[in-house]
């Protein structure tokens, strides 16, 4: 029996898909593009593939939906009666996945609708029951009206819908999305986000997305799955990237954050700009081991402004300020040359003026070096 | 007193209007006015030769043959090209760079060497077909190469080229995301290209199928040779001529030349109505076959198809060193010599179409070139008043069949009369350039319009409004714009000029007569080595004009130091 037939009876099957020391090279490029990958999603878990472009991302998306075959590793499918099979010579058609294409790749000589019905009759769904289908996926978008239209005279956030619908009403095991929302302007992508998150969740499915924007996955994704030059840095939750980055490129990638030498001591770090060192506890993972010199990663949270000159701080002078709603976030060039982003209320100092800072006392995210 | 009648200045003023009456002017003299003349004559006895059209089975057959072969060498055009282009752009594999590099050969060869070619591989008394015959001890040729089907045969052959050549430029635009997305959705690959792919492929595929139709509606010198019994109109044409009914000739033309506009409004109907704009990256990888069947069967058949295409030229360089006269039963010609070059270097009878054909094929692309820039410019820059029917007019010889084309030429300057605008060209120098013009008129101007399109008009403003002459401006601005077209369209033009056979075929002269033809009656009395000798000639002639503009055409690249690795 073809695995995608029953789908089509609209059964939501939510299935668990793993990548397992994942490799793949192109010819002519020494290094891999996918570098002994290996990550696990949960059934009806959404996780995002984040990295700088070249990172990879998109590969194992590929590799994840069949257009690619990895040299090495494999691609594991266990579906909700826990059967386990091994699907990394499957081909696309086989695999029963959604995909949303970056550019869409919505068909240009099909209607709205015709476009989402198209896997239906690809799965031998008649004619009325895949048309009627593929209305109601419409309306689950929020596209009723527009299922006649051709799909040339969207907008870029209708045809974004468009392929969601058509990738959704397959139920598919396992959605896969490359890069979604990069094709929309700042204020409709914000508004997209929201929409994508709930549209997934409602339909429960398993999604890997790729996005080379962070706040794209944080506000979309369970877990976040980090990849620099093909390999996979961390695998973890927004909170945990944020807050224990696993590496220095983690660290930068994900949030704002100025890296500084520090030495360790005990629980907590010290923290040296030119002649003043200030402490603060510090989240020291146990892979970090024995090591002392490690880096510091002080999120704007992590530093304040001391306003009288009995506390040791570091000096420095204002060299930006971006406003942030509820508070502004100062750039700050201390003594050493280093430039610090510091949290601050509304009403700090003008461009230009010297001002002293201390860390706030929470505790401090580190790297090995 | 009378005051001077001031007139309203026309829009684009008074020069380009100038420009503009002339070649209106010119246009209707040498495209309008001959086929006019056609269709004028086929009602001289009034509907009298209509009739005898009608009622004749021969005129009935060549209309029904003119069909037939034109919509099977689309068939056969497509069923070639079709998979080819696929093959080429989606698939690597072992020996792809040798075939697509000899895959556009068949179109290097002029029209009537193909046929010539393929008369010494398939014909009766081939290499290909005596092999076979004697490989299998047969009696008799194991086929005869004539009637429709041959014809259709070599069109295809000779044809698919167009249908390759569009279809690999449309998959080369083609955004290749959309077929992993249907396969994504669950299609096969059958259903993908059923739905997806060919579907967006239209366009390409209908303008190389126009191509074809049009090709093989006009198609004079396979039917001609190949044919046998079988009729077609644009043969059938030249019979009549020649046989005295001119009349009937006449009608047989109209009725050709009104076939093939029709064809041409349909096609490009169907050529419009799918135009999509493909947006997106499409990543169009060739990717490496992972069947077993396919890796082991596609490089033997690339090999095949290899051999296959380079054979007619092949076979067209052995011929002509091959001993008039002696290769009879033989399967490969018995006696090899230098002779037949030496006799066309030395002997001025043999010598004089080369001549002719080189200096005919010049002085015709040498006008097309300036008539066909000065409509290119009207019609895509100026506003000038009537440029609407200078485009449709220039457009216009493209879909007559040369053989029409000529026999209105033949009808309308053959006798000397001031007044009715008609000049005694038939039997000069000078009628063969004037039919080599009218039929290469559409294929240079819309290669300058290509590029004349591409340039912001707002660029000859800039000049001007820098203070350049409108002289200036067009020798510093719009010629450099319209230069890659126009160096383009004139080598197309000359390549088809100097090997031009159908139009010549009805209006040469001993004196006048151009190599194509002279191939033609050095086939008839079987001296194939010196027909194949010419043959080689035009090829090279052919070659040295493509070099010749690739070459012009990096200069003026390299001069103005513009890197233009695409081109």
């Amino acid at each position: 029996m073809s695995p995608s037939r029953d789908a089509a009876r609209g059964e939501r099957r939510a299935s668990a898909l793993a990548l397992d020391r994942v490799t793949r090279r192109y010819q002519g490029n020494p290094e891999p593009s996918v570098d002994n990958v290996s990550l696990s999603i949960a059934p009806g878990e959404l996780v995002a593939l984040v990295g700088a472009s070249g990172s990879g991302k998109t590969t194992t998306l590929r590799i994840a939906a069949g257009y690619e075959i990895p040299d090495s590793g494999r691609v594991v499918l266990t579906d909700e009666s826990g059967a386990t099979r091994d699907i990394t010579h499957e081909l696309p058609q086989r695999r029963g996945f959604g995909m949303v294409f970056q550019h869409y790749a919505l068909f240009p000589h099909m209607t709205v609708e015709q476009n989402v019905a198209f896997g239906l009759e690809a799965r031998g769904v008649s004619k009325s029951e895949r048309l009627a289908k593929a209305r109601e996926a419409l309306s689950g978008v929020g596209l009723d009206g527009k299922a006649g239209r051709q799909v040339q005279a969207l907008s870029g956030g209708e045809q974004q819908r468009v392929a969601l619908a058509r990738a959704l009403v397959i139920s598919p095991r396992v959605l896969l999305l490359d890069e979604p929302l990069s094709n929309l302007d700042p204020t409709l992508r914000q508004t997209m986000r929201d929409e994508l998150r709930t549209t997934l969740r409602r339909s429960g499915v398993t999604a890997l997305f790729v996005t080379h924007d962070q706040e794209d996955a944080f506000a979309v994704a369970d877990r976040i799955a980090m990849l620099a030059h093909g390999r996979l840095l961390q695998l973890g939750t927004p909170e945990e990237l944020y807050h224990s980055p696993a590496t220095r490129e983690v660290a930068e990638f994900v949030g704002r954050a100025a890296l500084l030498p520090a030495e360790r001591t005990g629980d907590g770090v010290w923290v040296t700009v030119g002649s003043v060192a200030l402490a603060a506890p510090a989240r020291v993972s146990n892979e970090q081991g024995d090591i002392s010199h490690l880096i510091a990663v002080l999120r704007p949270e992590s530093l304040q402004f001391v306003d009288n000159d009995e506390q040791p701080a570091w000096e420095g002078t204002v060299a930006g300020r971006r406003f942030a709603g509820g508070h502004t976030v100062y750039r700050v060039r201390l003594e050493s040359g280093a430039v610090v982003e510091v949290m601050g209320d509304g009403v700090g100092a003008p461009e230009g003026e010297t001002v002293r800072v201390r860390l706030s006392g929470q505790p401090i995210a580190t790297v090995r070096p | 007193m009378m005051r001077a009648v001031r007139l309203r200045r026309p829009s684009g003023g008074w020069a380009t209007a100038w420009i503009a009456a002339v070649l209106l002017a010119l246009l209707l003299w040498s495209v309008v006015y001959p086929n006019a003349a056609i269709i004028v004559g086929s009602f001289e006895r009034g509907l009298g030769d209509w009739r005898d059209f009608a009622a004749s089975p021969a005129d009935r057959d060549a209309l029904w043959g003119t069909v037939v072969v034109s919509i099977g060498s689309v068939i056969g055009a497509l069923l070639i090209g079709v998979p080819l282009a696929f093959l080429l752009s989606r698939a690597e594999f072992r020996g792809r760079r040798v075939l697509s590099g000899v895959a556009t050969l068949p179109a290097a060869l002029p029209p009537l060497v193909g046929v010539l070619a393929f008369l010494f591989l398939y014909g009766e008394s081939g290499v290909i077909t005596r092999t076979v015959q004697s490989v299998l001890g047969l009696n008799a040729p194991p086929w005869t190469l004539s009637g429709i089907p041959a014809v259709i045969f070599v069109h295809a052959y000779t044809m698919y080229v167009y249908v390759f050549l569009f279809v690999s430029a449309g998959l080369e635009r083609y955004d290749t995301t959309l077929d992993e997305a249907a396969a994504g959705l669950g299609a096969s690959r059958a259903l993908t290209l059923r739905r997806v792919t060919l579907p967006l492929l239209t366009p390409s595929l209908a303008g190389a199928m126009l191509l074809v139709f049009m090709s093989a509606l006009g198609s004079f010198s396979a039917p001609y040779i190949f044919g046998g019994g079988a009729r077609v109109l644009a043969t059938q044409i030249l019979v009549s001529k020649l046989n005295g009914a001119l009349g009937l000739a006449y009608v047989e033309t109209t009725v050709l030349a009104v076939t093939a506009v029709l064809a041409l409004l349909l096609l490009r109907r169907l050529e419009g109505k799918r135009q999509y704009s493909v947006a997106g990256k499409g990543r169009a990888t060739r990717q490496l076959l992972r069947s077993g069947v396919a890796r082991t069967v596609l490089p033997p058949l690339a090999f095949a198809l290899v051999v296959l295409l380079v054979l007619p030229h092949a076979m067209v360089v052995l011929v002509s060193f091959a001993r008039d006269g002696a290769w009879t039963t033989q399967i490969m010609p018995p006696e090899y010599t230098l002779d037949n070059y030496r006799r066309l270097a030395t002997e001025r009878q043999l010598w004089r179409p080369i001549t002719n054909s080189i200096g005919m094929s010049a002085a015709a692309t040498a006008a097309n070139a300036v008539v066909c820039f000065a409509i290119a410019y009207i019609v895509v820059l100026s506003r000038a008043p009537g440029r609407r029917a200078i485009a449709l007019l220039a457009a216009l010889p493209w879909a007559i069949p040369a053989t029409a084309i000529a026999l209105g030429l033949a009808a309308t300057f053959d006798r000397n009369a001031p007044a009715q605008l008609r000049v005694l060209l038939v039997g000069t120098f000078w009628i063969l350039p004037l039919a080599y013009f009218v039929r290469n008129i559409p294929l240079v101007t819309s290669a300058v319009e290509g590029s004349l399109r591409q340039m912001d008009p707002t660029l000859e403003d800039a000049a001007r409004g820098l203070g350049a002459s409108r002289w200036l401006a067009l020798r510093r601005v719009v010629i450099p714009a319209a230069r890659p077209g126009l160096v383009a369209g004139t080598m197309l033009a000359g390549v088809a000029a100097v090997g031009e056979f159908v139009a010549s075929v009805v209006l040469y002269t001993h004196a006048s007569r151009p190599i194509s033809v002279e191939i033609l009656s050095q086939v008839r009395n079987t001296a194939f080595g010196t027909a194949a000798a010419y043959s080689v000639l035009l090829i090279l002639l052919v070659l040295a004009i493509t070099i010749g503009a690739r070459w012009l055409e990096g200069r003026f690249i390299a001069g103005e130091g513009v890197v233009n690795a695409g081109r």
